[in-house]
């Protein structure tokens, strides 16, 4: 993922999206709010108020970062690993199932690995939409607007995904997640 | 240079005959005397210029990949889907036959016969053929991949055949001729109809497209999302604009509000919409009746 990519999606992207929302939420009932909560009010149920788009676009871009880490990929270890062959059979399933998930997603918006009852699922949602709506927590996620891919691979989406699979994804962000999430729903 | 071309399956056959099975060819359009047939299975269609004509606004490479990559990919998918099926080789109407169902009209007929009897041909064509394709699409069940991707196949085909001639080289000049009279009647002014065109491509989030259209017989703006078309809703498309990223990515990067001022600037071809209306308005009528009722 080149420099020029990052430039632009973080620098352009990402900080139009947090602009936008500043703007939208500012002198209003969310100005106070976190970021999570102004998602899940702005949704308002599927039928989305004006600054949804921005506040999930924020929080979504914002969890991608962390989703990746340099020298980054390869097959996880641990408990996220237990968990995958747990839920998936074996982390090739899991592996062919997330990239199938992201490469169909028509049209801009993203893949998730999610916690959703106990159990880990593989959800793709479009443009910004995200699991939080329904409750579910995310583990990891993957930006498929063309915006996250264009100028590094152009048309070849698959090619992303397998290298952010491959080589930038961070399994200990993910476990940390995991972790968190099992400590909220265990109190 | 265009290595990527793949020239259109156009090729000359005798008139067409009465009985399905000795029409069912590969490849795509049949001439008989009277009109030009079209096939359910395409080649890729060439834009009306060379892949670098519309530099500098629009890069050589950008139109390599966007009409020699995404074009042509929602192409093949639509093919590989039709293929060792029975619809592989149809003409549009070998297809109306089989849905004709020998004198037992499926559902379609009865609307089809509606808008023939409205007498808006136009409106009559483009029903039946995405009709059509829906219909036969859910018979066939063994394309095994749903309903909806395929039409997005589609959509996508005819989104960007429509839009390739949506620019010419050295357009985006003064609009001219007969739509800038109705654009001044349904928009006020040119400046009010650019200002709402412009303002719905900026804002049409994620993937999509933006319209002019012919609807209930006055002009309209329109966007739409991912491969929708205007044509679901009845309207008739006279000019579009891409706004999936991948249209302006490698030009403009996150500027899409530059892509679509030089797109209205300097590739718009106001000559193609002409047309588009001429042939819409052998169809519909955009004017008040000169007669009254009374």
């Amino acid at each position: 993922m080149s420099q020029q990519t990052f430039e632009f999606h973080w620098g352009k992207h990402h900080r139009a999206y947090v602009d936008t929302c500043n703007n939208l939420i500012k002198d209003t009932e969310l100005e106070n709010c976190m970021l999570e909560e102004i998602i899940k009010k702005t949704y308002n149920n599927g039928d989305p108020q004006p600054a949804f788009n921005s506040a999930a676009q924020a929080w979504n871009h914002e969890f991608f970062w962390e989703c990746m880490k340099p020298q980054g990929g390869k097959k996880p270890k641990g408990e996220i690993l237990e968990l995958i062959e747990k839920d998936f059979d074996s982390y090739y399933e899991f592996l062919k199932e997330f990239k199938q998930a992201a490469a169909t997603q028509f049209g801009s918006g993203w893949a998730w690995l999610v916690l959703k009852d106990d159990k880990l699922a593989i959800e793709k949602t479009p443009n910004a939409l995200n699991p939080l709506v329904w409750g579910h927590v995310p583990l990891l996620t993957i930006d498929v607007w063309e915006h996250a891919y264009y100028l590094d691979y152009q048309n070849r989406r698959p090619d992303y995904i397998s290298v952010f699979m491959n080589e930038l994804v961070s399994w200990d962000a993910v476990t940390a997640r995991l972790v968190k999430a099992k400590e909220a729903s265990s109190t | 240079m265009m290595t990527l071309l793949q020239k259109p399956c156009f090729i000359q056959h005798m008139p067409l005959h009465t009985s399905i099975s000795s029409t069912k060819m590969k490849g795509a359009v049949r001439k008989t005397w009277t009109n030009l047939l079209t096939v359910a299975q395409f080649g890729l269609k060439d834009p009306p210029y060379k892949l670098d004509a519309l530099e500098p606004y629009i890069s050589h490479r950008s139109l390599e990949v966007h009409w020699g990559k995404h074009h042509r990919g929602y192409l093949d998918n639509l093919n590989k889907q039709i293929e060792g099926t029975t619809l592989q080789g149809y003409t549009l109407e070998e297809l109306i036959k089989v849905t004709y169902n020998n004198g037992n009209p499926m559902p379609a007929f009865s609307n089809a016969a509606q808008l023939i009897l409205s007498r808006d041909l136009v409106t009559l064509l483009i029903w039946i053929h995405n009709s059509l394709l829906k219909m036969i699409w859910k018979r066939h069940k063994r394309f095994g991949t749903d309903m909806e991707t395929q039409l997005k196949d589609w959509k996508q085909v005819w989104n960007h055949d429509f839009f390739w001639e949506c620019m010419e080289p050295g357009g985006g000049k003064e609009c001219t001729g007969e739509i800038l009279e109705f654009i001044e009647r349904d928009f006020k002014s040119y400046d009010m109809f650019l200002e709402e065109f412009k303002q719905a491509a900026a804002t049409q989030f994620g993937s999509g497209w933006v319209w002019l259209v012919v609807k209930d017989r006055k002009l309209a703006v329109e966007k739409s999302t991912n491969a929708v078309n205007p044509l679901v809703w009845g309207h008739m498309p006279l000019l579009t604009l891409d706004v999936w990223e991948h249209s302006y990515y490698l030009d403009y990067q996150n500027r899409r509000a530059d892509y679509i001022s030089v797109f209205m600037d300097k590739l718009v071809s106001w000559e193609a919409v002409n047309c588009r209306l001429g042939r819409v308005k052998a169809f519909v009528n955009l004017r008040e009746p000169a007669v009254p009722y009374t």
